[in-house]
């Protein structure tokens, strides 16, 4: 670590690792409700718990994206974050407004809109909270020494998802445009600003990590999150297909969409070129594997397992069903939970001191979670597969054809269990190495 | 060789345009001529329904014009494959509704209410789904 302000960063980490662990208990609430058990319906019934899983997710990814920018852009624009006090007073903010929206979804206080939930009221504190967060990087970045790409791609995604989110805001009395104006939020920030927050860390892990030139790696960069706006944008057409919107959105989605996963595979070989071509050998090797694991797995879980679906001919059969929830497990686990988990890796040794590197636990950790994430998918797609087949082709009742599924849900719950698994090792390796301490200031091997 | 110049221009000049297209084509798939989403015919019976809707967040376990959980049935064509009453004993019922062992919560629901959400449910089914109602309602068996 270079500079004493970057240690904000861990209580967003050490927020961002709390939330995710709710996340996996709600996520097996639901799992053993799919399976048949659902014991807990009176007091989670799957409405909650849904909304709680993927809210979560939601805002652990952010208060990590938030931890990472706190870590990275002192450290690219070489200077002390403007204020340490006003980024503490945004975590604690942060943390209040997701309580509050958390224990809200058990109480009916919520609004129904699918990853949107969290009531307008409690929107304009997330913008206030928000913009504070902004303020604090942006401000840092404009008064600092430099300015690199990195830097103003990170800053550039994060401005980006918080204007998106506004549009999340509009109301409408049409369930059609409400939907079609929800996927500006939703599928822009994912298919499109947020790649600027994955691209941004990821250009400076592999920076720090492989000792690439910098110029090369950023250049690179501009390579790629283009690519990624040049299909995402106009891919978002994939989500207005049978909603109740124009054919046009057919052709352009599907044309759009169908080119996303060279945006993914252009990521994942530029990882693994750089990697290749670095002589310098960072000795962190755990924060090595989750950075070019969450190229690679972003590749296959949000490139190739959404191809699998996004083509209008396949879409008609499979919009609706649990087909969606098989890439969207491994697209979010492969390009943002994991460029989460990378950059904590990375940056928790240099902020506490402890150098844990290299450990059997830190490895377990990483492979026990990505096999038992694959698995996982794999049995959301037997299971989405299932559900079309018989239900959208054979127009076999709904229930029915769940009854079906539930093997495949039992499967899943096996297959979570080694996920959860890994990612307790995970924990246990970030809480080994400590708080963060002034006295890991020094000039790190870079 | 491609110089960080050029990327950059790449990168700033794609995304500008894609944008442009973006909400060129938004104006154009809800303008009068080529709306379908239905928009004439939304009452104010509609609008109460679609807030129940949201209020109770019946997205996180049903899906509707495809989007939601996939806990329970795809909503859209409802009123064509189990007929109002059937809908309005669900929504009106003060214990848990439990077809084949699932539970749904039991919202036990005013008859105002569940007026509408059948109103709500009944706009939906004439929204123009580029064939996706064919998909999930009855209406198309042995179609496909």
């Amino acid at each position: 670590m270079k500079y004493k302000s970057q240690k904000v960063a861990y209580w967003f980490f050490a927020l961002s690792m709390l939330l995710f662990g709710l996340q996996i208990i709600y996520g097996f609430i639901m799992g053993f409700a799919h399976a048949g058990f659902d014991g807990l319906h009176a007091a989670i019934p799957f409405n909650t718990a849904r909304a709680v899983h993927t809210n979560l997710l939601v805002v652990w990814l952010l208060s990590g994206f938030m931890g990472a920018a706190y870590y990275i852009i002192p450290e690219e624009a070489q200077r002390e974050l403007v204020s340490v006090k006003l980024a503490y007073v945004q975590l604690i903010s942060l943390a209040i407004v997701g309580v509050i929206a958390i224990v809200g979804y058990h109480f009916n206080y919520w609004e129904g809109r699918k990853f949107l939930e969290i009531p307008r009221s409690l929107d304009y504190l997330v913008v206030v909270n928000v913009l504070l967060f902004l303020g604090l990087i942006l401000v840092t970045l404009f008064k600092g020494k430099r300015r690199t790409t990195t830097a103003l791609v990170l800053s550039m995604g994060l401005l980006f998802a918080a204007l998106l989110y506004l549009s999340g805001m509009l109301p409408f009395d049409s369930q059609v445009k409400d939907s079609f104006f929800r996927w500006w939020v939703v599928h822009l920030w994912v298919e499109g600003v947020w790649e600027l927050i994955m691209g941004g860390i990821l250009s400076f892990l592999l920076i720090k990590l492989t000792g690439v030139d910098r110029e090369v790696i950023e250049k690179w960069l501009y390579v790629i999150v283009g690519l990624t706006f040049l299909s995402g944008v106009l891919g978002t057409g994939h989500h207005y297909y049978y909603i109740g919107v124009n054919k046009i959105w057919l052709i352009v989605g599907g044309i759009f969409s169908a080119l996303e996963p060279l945006a993914f595979l252009a990521m994942a070989l530029f990882a693994v070129n750089m990697y290749r071509k670095g002589e310098k050998k960072h000795p962190n090797k755990l924060a090595l594997y989750w950075t070019l694991g969450a190229a690679i797995v972003s590749f296959i879980g949000a490139g190739l397992l959404g191809f699998a679906h996004t083509l209008p001919q396949t879409n008609l059969y499979t919009h609706g069903t649990l087909v969606t929830a098989m890439h969207g497990h491994l697209a979010f686990w492969g390009a943002y939970a994991m460029i989460v988990l990378a950059i904590i890796s990375y940056s928790l040794p240099n902020m506490t001191g402890r150098k844990l590197y290299e450990s059997t636990r830190g490895r377990m950790a990483f492979w026990m979670s990505n096999i038992g994430m694959i698995g996982m998918t794999v049995a959301f797609g037997v299971a989405g597969v299932v559900q079309v087949y018989l239900e959208r082709k054979l127009k076999m009742e709904f229930m029915e054809v769940q009854k079906q599924t539930e093997i495949h849900f039992v499967v899943l719950i096996i297959c979570a269990t080694l996920f959860m698994i890994g990612i307790i090792l995970y924990f246990i390796d970030f809480y080994k190495h400590g708080k963060p301490t002034n006295e890991a200031l020094e000039v790190q091997p870079t | 060789m491609l110089s960080k110049k050029q990327a950059r221009a790449f990168f700033l000049g794609g995304t500008v345009v894609t944008f442009l297209i973006f909400i060129g084509l938004t104006i154009y798939s809800f303008s009068k001529s080529q709306d379908q989403s239905n928009d004439e015919n939304i009452t104010e019976a509609v609008v109460r329904g679609k807030k129940l809707w949201e209020d109770n967040n019946c997205m996180g376990c049903h899906t509707i014009l495809g989007e939601g959980a996939y806990y329970a049935p795809e909503l859209t064509k409802v009123i064509e494959r189990r007929g109002e009453g059937y809908i309005k004993a669900v929504l009106t019922t003060p214990v848990d509704w439990a077809p084949n062992g699932r539970k749904m919560v039991a919202y036990g629901f005013t008859a105002e209410e569940a007026a509408d959400l059948i109103a709500f449910f009944d706009w939906i089914d004439d929204i123009d789904l580029n064939g996706f109602d064919t998909v999930v309602s009855p209406l198309a068996k042995g179609e496909n």
